[in-house]
Protein backbone atom coordinates (compact mmCIF):
# COMPACT_ATOMS: atom_id res chain seq x y z
CA UNK A 1 0.00 0.00 0.00
CA UNK A 2 1.30 3.41 -0.95
CA UNK A 3 -0.88 5.52 1.27
CA UNK A 4 0.21 6.11 4.82
CA UNK A 5 -2.11 6.13 7.80
CA UNK A 6 -4.49 3.54 9.15
CA UNK A 7 -5.81 0.77 6.93
CA UNK A 8 -9.44 0.94 5.83
CA UNK A 9 -12.06 -0.58 8.08
CA UNK A 10 -13.40 -3.93 7.05
CA UNK A 11 -16.47 -3.75 4.81
CA UNK A 12 -17.88 -7.13 5.75
CA UNK A 13 -19.19 -6.66 9.27
CA UNK A 14 -21.88 -4.57 10.93
CA UNK A 15 -23.99 -2.61 8.42
CA UNK A 16 -21.76 -4.05 5.70
CA UNK A 17 -23.11 -7.53 6.41
CA UNK A 18 -26.67 -6.26 5.95
CA UNK A 19 -25.60 -4.68 2.67
CA UNK A 20 -24.04 -7.98 1.56
CA UNK A 21 -27.27 -9.79 2.48
CA UNK A 22 -29.36 -7.45 0.32
CA UNK A 23 -26.82 -7.72 -2.52
CA UNK A 24 -27.07 -11.51 -2.24
CA UNK A 25 -30.87 -11.35 -2.46
CA UNK A 26 -30.62 -9.20 -5.57
CA UNK A 27 -27.95 -11.44 -7.05
CA UNK A 28 -30.29 -14.43 -6.62
CA UNK A 29 -33.34 -12.55 -7.96
CA UNK A 30 -31.57 -11.05 -10.96
CA UNK A 31 -29.61 -14.19 -11.85
CA UNK A 32 -32.62 -16.50 -11.83
CA UNK A 33 -34.76 -14.01 -13.71
CA UNK A 34 -32.12 -13.32 -16.35
CA UNK A 35 -31.23 -17.00 -16.66
CA UNK A 36 -34.86 -17.91 -17.23
CA UNK A 37 -35.45 -15.09 -19.73
CA UNK A 38 -32.30 -15.84 -21.72
CA UNK A 39 -32.99 -19.58 -21.70
CA UNK A 40 -36.68 -19.46 -22.67
CA UNK A 41 -37.45 -16.30 -24.67
CA UNK A 42 -34.20 -14.60 -25.60
CA UNK A 43 -35.48 -13.54 -29.07
CA UNK A 44 -38.31 -11.43 -27.65
CA UNK A 45 -36.11 -8.77 -26.07
CA UNK A 46 -32.39 -9.58 -26.36
CA UNK A 47 -31.24 -6.16 -25.16
CA UNK A 48 -33.36 -6.26 -22.02
CA UNK A 49 -32.40 -9.82 -21.16
CA UNK A 50 -28.69 -9.31 -21.76
CA UNK A 51 -28.89 -6.24 -19.55
CA UNK A 52 -30.60 -8.31 -16.83
CA UNK A 53 -27.75 -10.78 -17.13
CA UNK A 54 -25.12 -8.06 -16.80
CA UNK A 55 -26.94 -6.56 -13.81
CA UNK A 56 -27.08 -9.99 -12.18
CA UNK A 57 -23.35 -10.45 -12.68
CA UNK A 58 -22.60 -7.04 -11.17
CA UNK A 59 -24.69 -7.83 -8.07
CA UNK A 60 -22.78 -11.07 -7.57
CA UNK A 61 -19.38 -9.42 -8.00
CA UNK A 62 -20.36 -6.52 -5.71
CA UNK A 63 -21.44 -8.96 -2.98
CA UNK A 64 -18.18 -10.87 -3.29
CA UNK A 65 -16.16 -7.63 -3.28
CA UNK A 66 -17.83 -6.41 -0.10
CA UNK A 67 -17.49 -9.81 1.53
CA UNK A 68 -13.80 -10.16 0.67
CA UNK A 69 -13.24 -6.82 2.38
CA UNK A 70 -9.57 -6.38 1.49
CA UNK A 71 -8.01 -3.67 -0.63
CA UNK A 72 -8.96 -5.41 -3.87
CA UNK A 73 -12.43 -6.17 -2.55
CA UNK A 74 -13.03 -2.49 -1.90
CA UNK A 75 -11.94 -1.55 -5.40
CA UNK A 76 -14.14 -4.23 -6.94
CA UNK A 77 -17.11 -3.12 -4.83
CA UNK A 78 -16.45 0.53 -5.69
CA UNK A 79 -16.39 -0.25 -9.41
CA UNK A 80 -19.57 -2.36 -9.16
CA UNK A 81 -21.52 0.22 -7.15
CA UNK A 82 -20.50 2.96 -9.60
CA UNK A 83 -21.47 0.93 -12.66
CA UNK A 84 -24.74 0.00 -10.95
CA UNK A 85 -25.62 3.60 -10.15
CA UNK A 86 -24.83 4.75 -13.70
CA UNK A 87 -26.67 1.73 -15.09
CA UNK A 88 -29.85 2.13 -13.08
CA UNK A 89 -30.07 5.86 -13.82
CA UNK A 90 -29.24 5.44 -17.53
CA UNK A 91 -31.66 2.55 -18.03
CA UNK A 92 -34.28 4.37 -15.96
CA UNK A 93 -34.06 7.44 -18.20
CA UNK A 94 -33.88 5.38 -21.41
CA UNK A 95 -36.88 3.26 -20.43
CA UNK A 96 -38.88 6.46 -19.97
CA UNK A 97 -37.67 8.10 -23.18
CA UNK A 98 -37.76 5.09 -25.49
CA UNK A 99 -40.04 2.27 -24.38
CA UNK A 100 -39.20 0.30 -27.56
CA UNK A 101 -35.67 -0.28 -26.34
CA UNK A 102 -36.78 -2.35 -23.35
CA UNK A 103 -40.04 -4.11 -24.30
CA UNK A 104 -39.78 -6.39 -21.28
CA UNK A 105 -38.92 -5.45 -17.72
CA UNK A 106 -35.38 -5.54 -16.42
CA UNK A 107 -34.13 -5.07 -12.89
CA UNK A 108 -33.21 -1.50 -13.78
CA UNK A 109 -36.26 -0.39 -15.79
CA UNK A 110 -38.05 2.67 -14.41
CA UNK A 111 -35.19 3.19 -11.92
CA UNK A 112 -35.91 -0.24 -10.43
CA UNK A 113 -39.57 0.48 -9.76
CA UNK A 114 -40.44 -3.22 -10.11
CA UNK A 115 -38.19 -3.92 -7.14
CA UNK A 116 -39.33 -1.12 -4.85
CA UNK A 117 -36.60 1.23 -6.15
CA UNK A 118 -34.08 -0.77 -4.12
CA UNK A 119 -31.80 -1.10 -7.21
CA UNK A 120 -31.54 2.71 -7.15
CA UNK A 121 -30.89 2.96 -3.39
CA UNK A 122 -28.51 0.00 -3.11
CA UNK A 123 -25.50 1.40 -5.02
CA UNK A 124 -25.84 4.70 -3.15
CA UNK A 125 -25.77 2.86 0.18
CA UNK A 126 -22.82 0.83 -1.10
CA UNK A 127 -20.85 3.96 -1.99
CA UNK A 128 -21.71 5.61 1.34
CA UNK A 129 -20.56 2.47 3.16
CA UNK A 130 -17.29 2.33 1.23
CA UNK A 131 -16.74 6.02 1.97
CA UNK A 132 -17.43 5.65 5.68
CA UNK A 133 -15.10 2.66 6.02
CA UNK A 134 -12.22 4.27 4.10
CA UNK A 135 -10.26 4.80 7.34
CA UNK A 136 -10.02 2.83 10.51
CA UNK A 137 -12.06 4.31 13.36
CA UNK A 138 -10.06 6.81 15.38
CA UNK B 1 -60.63 -10.10 -12.52
CA UNK B 2 -59.90 -12.62 -15.23
CA UNK B 3 -63.09 -13.10 -17.27
CA UNK B 4 -62.23 -16.68 -18.16
CA UNK B 5 -62.38 -18.83 -15.04
CA UNK B 6 -62.34 -22.13 -16.89
CA UNK B 7 -58.90 -23.11 -15.57
CA UNK B 8 -60.18 -25.97 -13.47
CA UNK B 9 -57.86 -26.60 -10.56
CA UNK B 10 -57.40 -24.38 -7.54
CA UNK B 11 -53.94 -23.04 -6.83
CA UNK B 12 -52.12 -25.14 -4.22
CA UNK B 13 -50.18 -22.08 -3.10
CA UNK B 14 -53.24 -20.05 -2.16
CA UNK B 15 -55.24 -19.65 1.04
CA UNK B 16 -54.09 -20.66 4.50
CA UNK B 17 -50.86 -22.41 3.42
CA UNK B 18 -49.64 -19.11 1.96
CA UNK B 19 -51.20 -16.84 4.57
CA UNK B 20 -49.47 -18.56 7.50
CA UNK B 21 -45.89 -18.07 6.22
CA UNK B 22 -46.68 -14.49 5.13
CA UNK B 23 -48.04 -13.53 8.57
CA UNK B 24 -45.24 -15.41 10.37
CA UNK B 25 -42.62 -13.73 8.26
CA UNK B 26 -44.02 -10.26 8.91
CA UNK B 27 -44.18 -10.99 12.67
CA UNK B 28 -40.53 -12.07 12.73
CA UNK B 29 -39.62 -9.00 10.64
CA UNK B 30 -41.39 -6.70 13.11
CA UNK B 31 -39.74 -8.39 16.10
CA UNK B 32 -36.31 -8.19 14.44
CA UNK B 33 -36.87 -4.54 13.53
CA UNK B 34 -37.61 -3.70 17.18
CA UNK B 35 -34.43 -5.57 18.18
CA UNK B 36 -32.36 -3.71 15.57
CA UNK B 37 -33.72 -0.34 16.67
CA UNK B 38 -32.93 -1.23 20.29
CA UNK B 39 -29.33 -2.22 19.36
CA UNK B 40 -30.05 -5.85 20.22
CA UNK B 41 -28.41 -8.83 18.46
CA UNK B 42 -30.67 -11.57 17.05
CA UNK B 43 -32.32 -13.30 20.02
CA UNK B 44 -33.83 -16.74 20.51
CA UNK B 45 -37.25 -15.53 19.34
CA UNK B 46 -35.80 -14.56 15.97
CA UNK B 47 -34.06 -17.89 15.45
CA UNK B 48 -37.11 -19.89 16.57
CA UNK B 49 -39.24 -17.66 14.34
CA UNK B 50 -36.98 -18.38 11.36
CA UNK B 51 -37.19 -22.12 12.07
CA UNK B 52 -40.99 -22.07 12.29
CA UNK B 53 -41.13 -19.97 9.12
CA UNK B 54 -38.96 -22.51 7.33
CA UNK B 55 -41.31 -25.33 8.40
CA UNK B 56 -44.31 -23.35 7.09
CA UNK B 57 -42.51 -22.78 3.77
CA UNK B 58 -41.60 -26.47 3.51
CA UNK B 59 -45.28 -27.38 4.07
CA UNK B 60 -46.19 -24.96 1.28
CA UNK B 61 -43.55 -26.49 -1.01
CA UNK B 62 -44.62 -30.08 -0.31
CA UNK B 63 -48.26 -29.22 -1.04
CA UNK B 64 -47.21 -27.51 -4.28
CA UNK B 65 -45.11 -30.52 -5.31
CA UNK B 66 -47.97 -32.90 -4.43
CA UNK B 67 -50.27 -30.84 -6.67
CA UNK B 68 -47.73 -30.96 -9.49
CA UNK B 69 -47.36 -34.70 -8.94
CA UNK B 70 -51.15 -34.99 -9.17
CA UNK B 71 -51.13 -33.49 -12.66
CA UNK B 72 -51.64 -29.78 -11.98
CA UNK B 73 -49.29 -27.41 -13.75
CA UNK B 74 -48.20 -23.89 -12.83
CA UNK B 75 -48.75 -21.14 -15.41
CA UNK B 76 -45.04 -20.42 -15.67
CA UNK B 77 -43.27 -23.61 -14.54
CA UNK B 78 -39.72 -22.26 -14.79
CA UNK B 79 -40.40 -19.16 -12.74
CA UNK B 80 -42.61 -21.10 -10.29
CA UNK B 81 -39.92 -23.60 -9.37
CA UNK B 82 -37.30 -20.86 -9.31
CA UNK B 83 -39.32 -18.94 -6.75
CA UNK B 84 -40.06 -22.12 -4.78
CA UNK B 85 -36.36 -23.02 -4.45
CA UNK B 86 -35.47 -19.41 -3.57
CA UNK B 87 -38.23 -19.30 -0.98
CA UNK B 88 -37.09 -22.29 1.08
CA UNK B 89 -33.50 -20.95 1.01
CA UNK B 90 -34.39 -17.56 2.50
CA UNK B 91 -34.79 -18.43 6.22
CA UNK B 92 -31.57 -20.52 6.29
CA UNK B 93 -29.74 -17.62 4.59
CA UNK B 94 -31.02 -15.22 7.25
CA UNK B 95 -30.09 -17.73 9.97
CA UNK B 96 -26.49 -18.14 8.78
CA UNK B 97 -25.89 -14.42 8.27
CA UNK B 98 -27.51 -13.57 11.63
CA UNK B 99 -25.23 -16.12 13.37
CA UNK B 100 -22.20 -14.50 11.74
CA UNK B 101 -23.28 -11.04 12.87
CA UNK B 102 -24.18 -11.02 16.60
CA UNK B 103 -24.92 -7.28 16.62
CA UNK B 104 -27.94 -5.10 15.89
CA UNK B 105 -27.11 -5.58 12.20
CA UNK B 106 -27.81 -9.28 12.53
CA UNK B 107 -31.34 -8.37 13.59
CA UNK B 108 -31.51 -5.98 10.62
CA UNK B 109 -30.57 -8.85 8.29
CA UNK B 110 -33.34 -11.06 9.75
CA UNK B 111 -35.77 -8.15 9.30
CA UNK B 112 -34.74 -7.57 5.66
CA UNK B 113 -34.99 -11.24 4.67
CA UNK B 114 -38.35 -11.60 6.44
CA UNK B 115 -39.67 -8.61 4.47
CA UNK B 116 -38.56 -10.17 1.18
CA UNK B 117 -40.13 -13.57 1.95
CA UNK B 118 -43.82 -12.43 1.67
CA UNK B 119 -43.00 -10.78 -1.67
CA UNK B 120 -41.59 -14.05 -2.97
CA UNK B 121 -44.69 -15.95 -1.73
CA UNK B 122 -46.95 -13.53 -3.64
CA UNK B 123 -44.78 -13.83 -6.78
CA UNK B 124 -45.00 -17.61 -6.40
CA UNK B 125 -48.80 -17.36 -6.41
CA UNK B 126 -48.72 -15.14 -9.51
CA UNK B 127 -46.57 -17.61 -11.43
CA UNK B 128 -49.01 -20.44 -10.69
CA UNK B 129 -51.96 -18.64 -12.19
CA UNK B 130 -52.12 -18.68 -15.97
CA UNK B 131 -51.77 -15.11 -17.08
CA UNK B 132 -53.87 -13.58 -19.84
CA UNK B 133 -56.09 -16.69 -20.13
Amino acid sequence: MVEAGPAPRRTNSGPGRLLIAVYLLFAIAATSRAGLQIATKFDEAPVAYLLSGVAALIYIVAAVGLARAGHTGRRVALACCSVELVGVVAVGVLSLVDKELFPDETVWSGFGSGYGYIPLVLPVLGLIWLWRTRRAPA
Amino acid sequence: MCPVSSVGTDSPVDGIVATVPIVLSLLVAAWALVAAVRHRPPDRVQFVGLAVLEVALLVLSVLALVAVGGGDRPGEPGAFFGYLVTLVCLPPLAWVLARMEPTRWGSAIVCAVCLVTPVVVVRLQQTWEVLGG
